[in-house]
């Protein structure tokens, strides 16, 4: 018996995310009397295998196929269903992004397992077992149950600390079988963000709503954001009007993102906005409305004008 | 080609949320139902697609009791040519995949909201795509036919992809299918109340997860204020006490 993570790399290398992913899964194997098992799919160099160990997998089953470069959802759900049924994996765990959400419903119907979706902490109970997940986008948690043998969860990023175990891992070639006619996704064009940090991936997110005034005003953001090696963001009507990439849009019908520091210039805090947002550890608002409602919801404020506040961050941070 | 919008009802998104029966269950006194918003845009995106003449017909389905029909004729207001609520209590996605599978065969395209602004599951279309064997894609922001060949544009973690795909097929769609929710016009709110709104009975179906409870975040401490002028005090409070520079 085993416990399966499905791990995410990006150009061959793995997101710090996947890290964490193996942690969260070996805090579970620890309480459940098993081992981690980390499925690495792709084209990913040894070396960087071996980086799984440190963070508790004990095994990697290294699928090495560039067929799957096309995140085919059929062929990526028989692959991850064959491998947790070869390392009869009693949890499965993915990422709570794109890909998790794209593959696992379809793996937890093979394993004939209960899905508990956006899951923010390690199980509160096993037997029967008991997970916490967020609901209503941020507004509420809930206590799920599930009653099947196999439990499939889609974890949220940023939600359990790195541990370092400095072990080891057996790395194992693997392969599904799976014949070309599978894979069914054909791929005409893949537009990469090159040379910025990911929104989803940053730990810290400078963001501008409609009281930045226009796009010509995003110098100081980009500014700032350069300093920090932070990633950029914005609410909903920024890109509806075209100033911001749609890429940047946070909020309940946006991107979902939980970083360390949350900047909200000129954002008012409307509810859908901070379902986006509200998981971040320290948001900071920056409003020239003192009733506006993101002060509600923010850790640190400044009543003023964004054109007047920025420069004298840029300048704080410059001199930090 | 026939597309099949699955259609969630979910309170609207300014609801405050409140429970009731010791925090086991969600208070729906005074909630106002809407269509779940992803669902709204890939029904928008398919009735733009029938009006270009690449689709035939539209239906959409619902798993859910008696007070989700408003939400439906809505559905069919804004350009669905039949509505199909299949008449259970949605119990998890497992259960509600289940029912859907039943009536969704037949269709060419499925198209499912990337997650219900309730309970957050992300999971009913990828189920769905399971039990029927098709081929899926999630986080679609784009959806064109060209000569009967999908062309999709897919968002994936990092960047963004144009992919085609054959049918039957379930889209899992978010942001970007379409630019704004279509508003009923009265012409079509007349219309839906003669389009067929077909009751089915439910599948033989279990769940596969229970809610046990609910809680509220904890009240959030009192923002600290730092004042315009000192807005360099922000960096060293940010640095020194939260920690987080
Ligand atoms: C179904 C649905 C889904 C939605 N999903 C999202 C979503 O995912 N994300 C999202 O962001 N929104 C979403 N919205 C929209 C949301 O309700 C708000 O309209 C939106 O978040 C407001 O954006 P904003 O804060 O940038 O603009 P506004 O509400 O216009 O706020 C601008 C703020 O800037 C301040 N300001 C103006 N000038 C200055 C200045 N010089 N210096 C400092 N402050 C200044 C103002 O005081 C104000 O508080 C959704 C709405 C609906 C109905």
């Amino acid at each position: 018996m085993s416990i399966l993570v499905y791990t995410e790399n990006w150009d061959g290398k793995f997101k710090k995310l996947s890290f964490e992913l193996v942690s969260y899964a070996a805090a579970i194997a620890k309480e459940m009397g098993s081992s981690v098992t980390a499925l690495s799919i792709g084209e990913v160099a040894d070396n960087e295998l071996n980086k799984l160990g440190n963070f508790g997998a004990a095994k990697v089953l290294n699928v090495n196929d560039s067929r799957y470069n096309s995140f085919d959802n059929r062929a990526l759900s028989m692959a991850v269903a064959s491998a947790a049924q070869a390392e009869d994996a009693k949890v499965v765990i993915f990422a709570h992004t794109n890909l998790g959400k794209a593959i696992a419903p379809r793996v937890a119907i093979k394993l004939d397992a209960g899905l508990v979706s956006g899951v923010t902490e390690l199980p509160s109970n096993f037997s029967p077992f008991i997970v916490q997940k967020k609901v209503f986008t941020g507004k509420s948690f809930t206590n799920v149950q599930v009653d099947a043998d196999v439990k499939v969860l889609t974890f949220s990023q940023n939600s359990f600390e790195l541990v370092e175990t400095g072990g080891t891992a057996e790395i194992v070639a693997f392969d599904p079988q799976l014949g070309d006619d599978i894979f069914a996704t054909s791929v005409k064009e893949t537009n990469k963000v090159t040379g910025k940090v990911l929104l989803t991936d940053a730990e810290i997110v400078i963001s501008g709503g409609r009281g930045m005034k226009g796009p010509e005003n995003w110098a100081g953001l980009e500014e700032m954001a350069d300093l920090l090696k932070a990633g950029l963001a914005c609410s909903r009507p920024v890109s509806d009007e075209g100033w911001r990439p749609h890429t940047e849009h946070v909020g309940q019908t946006g991107k979902i993102i939980a970083p360390n520091l949350y900047f909200a210039f000129g954002i008012s805090g409307a509810i859908q906005h901070l379902g986006g947002v509200s998981s971040s550890k320290v948001i900071v608002a920056i409003n020239k409305d003192p009733e506006a409602p993101i002060f509600e919801t923010a850790d640190y404020g400044i009543v003023g004008d964004v054109q007047k506040v920025i420069p004298q961050l840029i300048e704080g941070i410059k001199e930090m | 080609m026939k597309i099949l919008v699955l259609i969630n009802n979910v309170p609207d998104t300014t609801t405050k949320i409140r429970f009731t029966g010791d925090n086991t269950a969600f208070d729906t006194t005074r909630v106002q139902w809407i269509i779940n918003p992803w669902d709204e845009l890939a029904l928008t995106r398919s009735v733009e697609l029938k009006e270009a003449g690449a689709v035939e017909q539209i239906s959409v389905a619902n798993v859910g009791a008696q007070i989700t029909e408003p939400t439906l004729r809505k559905a069919l207001a804004v350009g669905a040519d039949d509505a199909i609520r299949i008449d259970a209590e949605p119990k998890d996605a497992f259960f509600v995949a289940n029912q859907l599978a039943e009536v969704a065969k037949d269709y060419d395209i499925i198209l499912a909201g990337i997650e219900a602004s309730d309970y957050n599951g992300s999971a009913v279309g990828g189920m769905l795509a399971e039990l029927l064997d098709f081929n899926s894609v999630s986080a679609v922001s784009g959806l064109n036919i060209e000569n009967g060949e999908l062309v999709i544009n897919r968002e994936i973690d990092g960047g963004s992809q144009v992919l085609s795909i054959s049918t039957p097929v379930v889209l899992i769609v978010q942001k970007g299918i379409a630019k704004e929710p279509r508003i009923p016009a009265m012409r079509g709110i007349m219309m839906a109340r003669k389009k067929p709104l077909n009751v089915v009975a439910p599948a033989d179906a279990d769940a596969k997860t229970t809610l046990v409870d609910f809680t509220l975040p904890p009240p959030k401490a009192a923002c600290k204020m730092v004042d315009e002028e000192n807005a360099k005090d922000l960096v060293a409070l940010l640095h020194e006490e939260a920690k987080v520079l």
